[in-house]
């Protein structure tokens, strides 16, 4: 018999008879480095049954990498992951979810042609390639599973039919359907509202009650920790800081990664920039992903030479904002450049009209050399003005100078960044739009990349606006701020103002 | 469970359709069966290609390496050893599978367009071993095989129909089955697939050794139907994207669609015959024009509206 089927009852009995003696599952000294970068570094923790643990950390921290490391989505370079005592690492993904772990995606990917109670039902089946037909019992089982997460109204329905929050419970209910003893929930609450994050949160709870080790993987302790009764702080793949949430909170280190020590100002008061009308007006503009809102009636406004930052935790909108913004996604709305809508220009023709964006993802061409880069950002400018461009723009970052002939795959993540600026910067737009450039850098690669921020403020009039979720590094470069979470903007004001207001606020 | 199996009007329709089609030979010339038998296995071989691609998302451009090597080995060894046909016949299945399973094993491993271009170079190479090897295959003049199933034109139709339906309700019960649900999610998400605890690349293993089984099968009873095999006819690369059009053209993910397109694209190619040379012209664009305005074919159509 599959352990799927075993009993509930059975299920606890044998939880409390073991309860919290050996950890459900420990990890131990594990290790994961894609070529030079170290996403995960000797990380040991462990995970108790009947136990919610949250663990934390901005982007690019390594935690999302520990979740796919205990799934066996990510192989790790070294280290043990140890399920009631018995190592993992390293199997493939079905072997681990077969031994009882389970994962929440943060997207729904259900099968779109199947109905939700079929999807449910596909969690049921076993592997095997002779059970043609499913035990006359899993229909039953797949109905129960479905009352107990909310979707019995809707079993014959299409996913594609459903709202975002039901699609979230399909992955919940896909999840209970394996019975596993660790449940690793990604993000358990991007993209939902106060009231269906309330009956998502009562949903794990039940988790916990059953006696399942369960891992929630968020960003900030604030959307956890109502719920775990540990967390755990990564930053750049080393555990900061452990203990309860109210711990972790007040941990000096998570503060620091978080807010950053002290924040230093230098805002020009927006008085001075009101002599015009704003070179970029964005007006009620909401967007929506399929079910998701992305975005709800977003308003925000850059004047000409004004640096503006938007703060925000991933899958707050940013990205989503600045993508309607350079026209890569349809919105509702307006928005205005230089006074004329930009509604239905093309995204090369916004690019062409001097609005050019640095993704987070960076975009670079793995195979072509910097020097190709810099040519390629400059293909429309003439032989000097490029050459006179490009000597500026090593001066700005001299080390692209030394790294002119290597190609893009070659340099460090902070190379990398700082070509990613250097590109866009060759174009000479008049707004250059900068997304989360400290993904993932070290503390000193961040100083020089601010270096150059601050440089390009004092001596040139572009104007420049700023996503991010490191406080540290926005509030210094920002004349003002606008604050968005869950797709709303919730607060505008100078940076001095955001310390007070916002700061406690934000871990 | 069997009303989940057969949307009745759909069942119904087909049952119909097949009924005729089994007292065609009372009053159609032999001429019009033997076009229909060879649509017949083609429909087979279309069928089994939509199984990979419409539910295990892989695309083979290689149904012609799979048949071809049924067709081929059932005819070599019915030339050289002089086995009876069931044999011959046996052997021909069994080789398809076999080297199906040396092909997919290091295949699936890339999934995706590696897989696909696998695929292709599998029918290249099989393509030129047949020429190199030509005092066994005949090379590029093609192979005589002295043994037919049978001279007679209605049954070798009503074989080829009756291996139709068959192929076709046992591809399409394992499409609606609860293994043909996992090989979707496995094709649909691999990742996901995996965290339910699926093995992926087993599931897509098996769904192509099916898909091996079929086509050479089919290529083996195709061979004792014709009497012949040559390179053009069953092996080319351009055999094989007719089996995929058909299968494209009828409905991706449907199966028996599979059948009606192929049916359908031999019919059209016929009946434009007197056109000449621009025969195949206007079954490319019309095939160009389905595929592009609607990508889930003639049965898909049908299906939707049905399902709506």
């Amino acid at each position: 018999m599959r352990a799927e089927t075993m009993p509930r009852e059975r299920a606890e009995t044998t939880v409390q008879g073991q309860a919290a003696a050996r950890p459900c599952l420990s990890v131990e000294g594990l290790t994961k480095r894609f070529g030079g970068l170290v996403a995960v570094n000797r990380l040991d923790m462990t995970l108790h049954r009947g136990e919610i643990l949250g663990l934390i950390g901005p982007n690019g921290s390594g935690k999302s990498t520990v979740m796919k490391l205990i799934m066996g989505l990510e192989r790790p370079t070294s280290g043990a992951i140890k399920l009631d005592g018995e190592d993992i690492a390293g199997l493939p993904s079905h072997k681990i979810a077969r031994k009882g772990v389970g994962l929440v995606f943060q997207h729904s990917r259900p099968l779109r042609r199947q109905t939700v109670f079929e999807n449910i039902k596909l969690a049921l089946l076993p592997d095997s390639l002779l059970k043609l037909f499913a035990d006359p019992e899993v229909d039953e089982r797949a109905k129960a599973i479905a009352e107990r997460v909310g979707l019995a109204k809707v079993l014959d329905r299409r996913p594609a039919t459903l709202p975002f929050a039901d699609l979230r419970k399909l992955e919940l209910a896909k999840a209970i359907a394996r019975n596993p003893r660790v449940v690793l929930v990604d993000e358990p609450f991007a993209g939902l509202t106060q009231s269906e994050m309330a009956a998502f949160a009562d949903l794990i709870g039940t988790f916990r009650a059953e006696g399942r080790a369960v891992l929630l993987v968020d960003h900030n302790v604030k959307s956890v920790a109502a719920l775990a009764d540990r967390v755990i702080a990564l930053y750049l793949g080393e555990r900061v800081a452990e203990g309860t949430a109210a711990e972790v909170m007040r941990n000096e280190t998570v503060r620091r990664v978080y807010l950053g020590g002290e924040i230093r100002t230098y805002a020009r008061a927006e008085a001075s920039f009101q002599s015009a009308e704003p070179l970029l007006q964005v007006k009620d503009v909401s967007v929506f992903y399929a079910k998701a809102q992305a975005l709800e009636r977003v308003s925000l406004h850059v004047h000409e030479g004004e640096f503006v930052s938007v703060i925000g935790i991933n899958g707050a909108g940013k990205t989503t904002l600045f993508n309607a913004i350079s026209g890569f996604v349809p919105f509702s709305g307006e928005i205005a450049w230089a006074g004329a809508p930009l509604r239905g220009k093309s995204a090369a023709a916004i690019a062409r009209g001097g609005i050019v964006q640095c993704p987070e993802t960076r975009e670079l061409f793995a195979d072509m050399t910097v020097r190709e880069h810099l040519n390629l950002g400059g293909h429309r400018l003439t032989r000097a003005e490029s050459d006179e461009r490009r000597s500026w723009l090593f001066d700005l970052f001299p080390i692209l100078k030394e790294r002119q002939k290597q190609n893009a795959a070659t340099l460090s993540g902070g190379e990398q960044q700082m070509l990613t600026i250097a590109r866009a910067l060759m174009t000479k737009p008049r707004l250059l739009i900068l997304d989360e450039p400290t993904l993932g850098l070290a503390p000193v690669i961040l100083e020089q990349i601010s270096n150059a921020l601050e440089h390009l403020r004092r001596t040139t009039s572009i104007t420049m606006l700023l996503g991010e979720q490191n406080v540290t590094f926005a509030l210094p470069h920002a004349d003002r701020i606008y604050v968005l979470e869950h797709a709303r903007i919730i607060w505008e004001g100078p940076p001095a103002r955001f310390a007070e207001e916002m700061g406690t606020g934000y871990l | 469970m069997l009303k989940r199996l057969t949307p009745a009007p759909l069942f119904w329709f087909t049952a119909a359709a097949i009924a005729v089609a089994a007292l065609l030979p009372l009053w159609v010339s032999g001429y019009v069966l033997g076009l229909l038998t060879v649509a017949y296995y083609f429909g087979v071989f279309s069928m089994s290609w939509d199984l990979l691609f419409g539910f295990a998302n892989e695309v083979n451009f290689g149904p012609t390496f799979l048949l071809g090597l049924g067709a081929y080995t059932a005819g070599i060894v019915d030339n050289r050893f002089g086995l009876p046909i069931w044999i011959c016949i046996a052997l021909g299945t069994l080789a398809a599978i076999v080297a199906g399973l040396v092909l997919a094993l290091p295949a699936l491993r890339v999934s995706g367009p590696y897989f696909s271009l696998t695929t292709v170079v599998a029918v290249l190479i099989l393509q030129n071993l047949i020429v190199v090897f030509a005092d066994l295959t005949g090379g590029e003049i093609g192979l005589t095989v002295p043994d037919v199933i049978s001279i007679d034109a209605a049954t070798n139709y009503w074989l080829a129909l009756g291996f139709m339906v068959i192929s076709g309700a046992i591809l399409f019960t394992l499409s609606r089955s609860a293994v043909g649900l996992i090989l979707q999610a496995s094709g649909q998400d691999k990742v996901q697939a995996g965290a339910l605890g699926f093995n992926v690349t087993k599931h897509k293993l098996v769904a192509f050794l099916i898909s091996a089984f079929f086509s050479g099968l089919g290529g083996a009873l195709l061979v004792f139907y014709m009497g012949t095999a040559s390179v053009s006819t069953l092996i080319d690369v351009a055999v094989g994207v007719q089996i995929i059009i058909a299968a494209v053209l009828g409905g991706r993910r449907t199966i028996i669609g599979a059948a009606v397109g192929s049916i359908f694209l031999i019919g059209l190619t016929e009946a434009l015959r007197p056109t000449g040379e621009l025969a195949t012209l206007i079954v490319s664009i019309t095939a160009l024009l389905v595929v592009l305005f609607f990508p889930n074919g003639l049965f898909g159509m049908i299906a939707r509206r049905e399902r709506a």
